[in-house]
């Protein structure tokens, strides 16, 4: 027989594929089934995000924040609302903490319902999404009371929040985190121990602790292979020294143990959401300071100084003092960073977004090499991938 | 200044006195201005280092200020775990002058260094893979750079007749509204029309 010549097959996984979460082209080559390389292509979704912040006043760039990872909005608003207090140096006052706390921690569970049942989706669970996207919806309606949107809030501004919350909201929120559990529980009765979910994860996709701070993993990926690190722990801001809970860890960094971080932590955000209710403070959500924060409308009505001040911060924004900061928050997805460099005026010079994702897509081609053409779906899946935040 | 930051700062200092321009740590955060040449040394050191191990690069990026001769500046981001503290290292380079890659230090760099270049057009030397990333294929420019404009150059349609996607230079309906916020009380400094013969009040103008 001749001897045949065996070549490598070079594959287009995506740009529309429904597990590569978005638009995400991967160039495979493949071994047969075995995946010698894999070279993401991202940029499919590159709108400008930081070329535009630089054309927008303050308060006018905090949408874009939303926008970024659209799973969890409320959390990439935070960041850039710290930097700018940062540089503005204001303090937000307790009340408005414990609301963003509160918030953020909504945010934290929507992004991980999203992505623990959407990857249990994509190897081959369906019923975990039908089941816990009941909750997402609640969530999005506690959201949509706060601040009127369901999705995109544009809620955390730098000061405060926009609003204060409407009466009964908090009884209601306290009323959800006592039903959500049994939801956790159930997610878990079908995945956790399940022998399909388990062959399909188990040592898939596996990190190790040098290999992950090498390619710059933050989060529930980085506390998988094994890390306690936790910046609502390390390096806390709006008040999170204050309230008690965990930091799940992992031991392999594989996309099983990926899943448990996360089921884990939503029960510590459920924890942290009742203690931000049971400790909420009265009083103003935003900085008093009438440059930076917009006045009430019922002193508009009345004061002349209220009104000027409402004028100006709609029309030329505020200035923010000459300087840069690097601002991080524990994102759900890991550490979601502002790089903000101000020039005096009422726009940011520079806004760079340091999005986990973009770091933890970056390994894939090491996470999956040398595993079947399957296992990239399950990898993909327990990074938690959302191509909002990588293109930016 | 926060006596850790303090120490830390004198430390890369005395360890690499003719590398490192100036320090300084304003609103808490430390930042090192080192010379391009050293930037893989400095990694390399705050990495490995008992007193820094900084072992994650967590950003890097590129900012551009056009009316400097070397107009951009590389700033790396990195965050120790062990001691719970940030650096900020930041260096100058203009549009040819290529800056040292620093993706033998750090793995994570590869794909922050190709949006560097992607976007802001600043060159790595003996990077591994210096394609493009954000942009489409096949494009020309570096967007983020001051003198790109918002709107860019080209914009995309699907043209029918040839049944495929088409560029085309950006034609607008209306031009972009920009707008001058700087107070006339405050900011200005042209003269105002009518002013150019008024008296130059007691020197204040010199």
């Amino acid at each position: 027989m001749a001897e045949t010549q065996i070549k490598n097959f070079t594959m287009n996984f995506g740009p529309q594929h429904p597990s590569a979460h978005g638009v995400l082209r991967l160039v495979l080559e493949m071994d047969g089934e075995v995946i010698e390389r894999a070279d993401p292509h991202i940029g499919l979704l590159h709108r400008g995000t930081e070329k535009l912040i630089e054309y927008k006043s303050y308060l006018q760039a905090v949408p874009y924040f939303d926008r970024l990872d659209y799973v969890a909005p409320q959390n990439q608003e935070h960041a850039f609302a710290l930097a700018t207090e940062k540089l503005l140096g204001i303090e937000v006052p307790p009340r408005g903490q414990a609301i963003r706390v509160l918030y953020a921690e909504i945010g934290r569970i929507l992004n991980h319902i999203f992505n623990v049942t959407t990857f249990a989706m994509d190897v081959g669970a369906m019923t975990p999404v039908l089941w816990s996207f009941e909750h997402r919806e609640l969530l999005m309606e506690f959201c949509e009371r706060a601040s009127g949107a369901r999705l995109h809030m544009g809620y955390f501004r730098p000061g405060g929040v926009a609003f204060d919350l409407p009466d009964g909201l908090t009884d209601d929120i306290e009323a959800w985190c006592d039903i959500f559990p049994q939801c956790i529980d159930d997610i878990e009765s079908l995945l956790t121990e399940n022998r399909i979910f388990k062959q399909r994860t188990v040592d898939i996709g596996a990190i190790s602790v040098e290999q992950a701070f090498d390619w710059g993993f933050s989060g529930p990926n980085l506390r998988a292979a094994g890390v306690p690190w936790d910046l609502r722990r390390a390096q806390p801001y709006d008040g999170y020294e204050n309230y008690a809970f965990e930091i799940p860890i992992g031991k392999h960094g594989d996309c099983y143990e990926r899943y448990l971080v996360r089921i884990a932590e939503m029960r510590e955000s459920v924890k942290i959401m009742r203690q931000a209710i049971e400790m909420m403070p009265a009083g103003p959500v935003k900085t008093i300071d009438g440059k930076v924060a917009p006045p009430k409308r019922a002193d508009m009505k009345r004061s002349m100084e209220a009104l000027i001040h409402h004028f100006k911060l709609y029309t030329e924004g505020y200035n923010v003092p000459e300087g840069e900061t690097y601002t991080a928050v524990e994102a759900p997805k890991g550490e979601f960073g502002v790089y903000l460099v101000a020039d005096g005026t009422n726009r940011p010079y520079r806004c760079k977004i340091r999005a986990p994702g973009f770091a933890h897509l970056q390994a894939l081609d090491l996470l999956t090499k040398g595993h079947m053409l399957a296992d990239i779906v399950a990898n993909i899946g327990s990074l938690d991938i959302v191509f909002g935040e990588i293109d930016r | 200044m926060d006596p850790a930051l303090r120490e830390l700062g004198e430390h890369i200092a005395t360890v690499f006195p003719r590398e490192v321009l100036r320090w300084s740590a304003p609103l808490d955060e430390l930042r090192a201005c080192v010379e391009r040449e050293a930037i893989v040394s400095v990694l390399m050191h705050l990495r490995d280092d008992v007193n820094c191990q900084f072992k994650q690069l967590m950003d890097v990026c590129g900012v551009d200020h056009p009316a400097r001769s070397r107009r951009f500046d590389v700033v790396y981001n990195l965050l120790s775990l062990t001691h719970n503290r940030r650096i900020r290292i930041k260096l100058e380079t203009d549009e040819e002058t290529p800056v040292p890659s620093v993706v033998g230090v750090f793995s994570a760099a590869n794909w922050w260094e190709r949006e560097v270049w992607d976007l802001m057009g600043i060159h790595f030397s003996d990077h591994p893979d210096l394609r493009r990333i954000m942009t489409d294929y096949g494009f020309d420019g570096h967007p983020l750079r001051k003198d790109f404009p918002l709107t860019g150059y080209v914009e995309m349609r699907y043209d029918d007749e040839q049944k495929r996607v088409v560029y085309e230079p950006v034609k607008l309906a209306q031009e972009y509204r920009r707008f001058d916020f700087l107070s006339p009380w405050e900011g200005v400094q042209r003269v105002l029309p009518g002013d150019e013969k008024a008296e130059p009040a007691n020197g204040d103008d010199a």
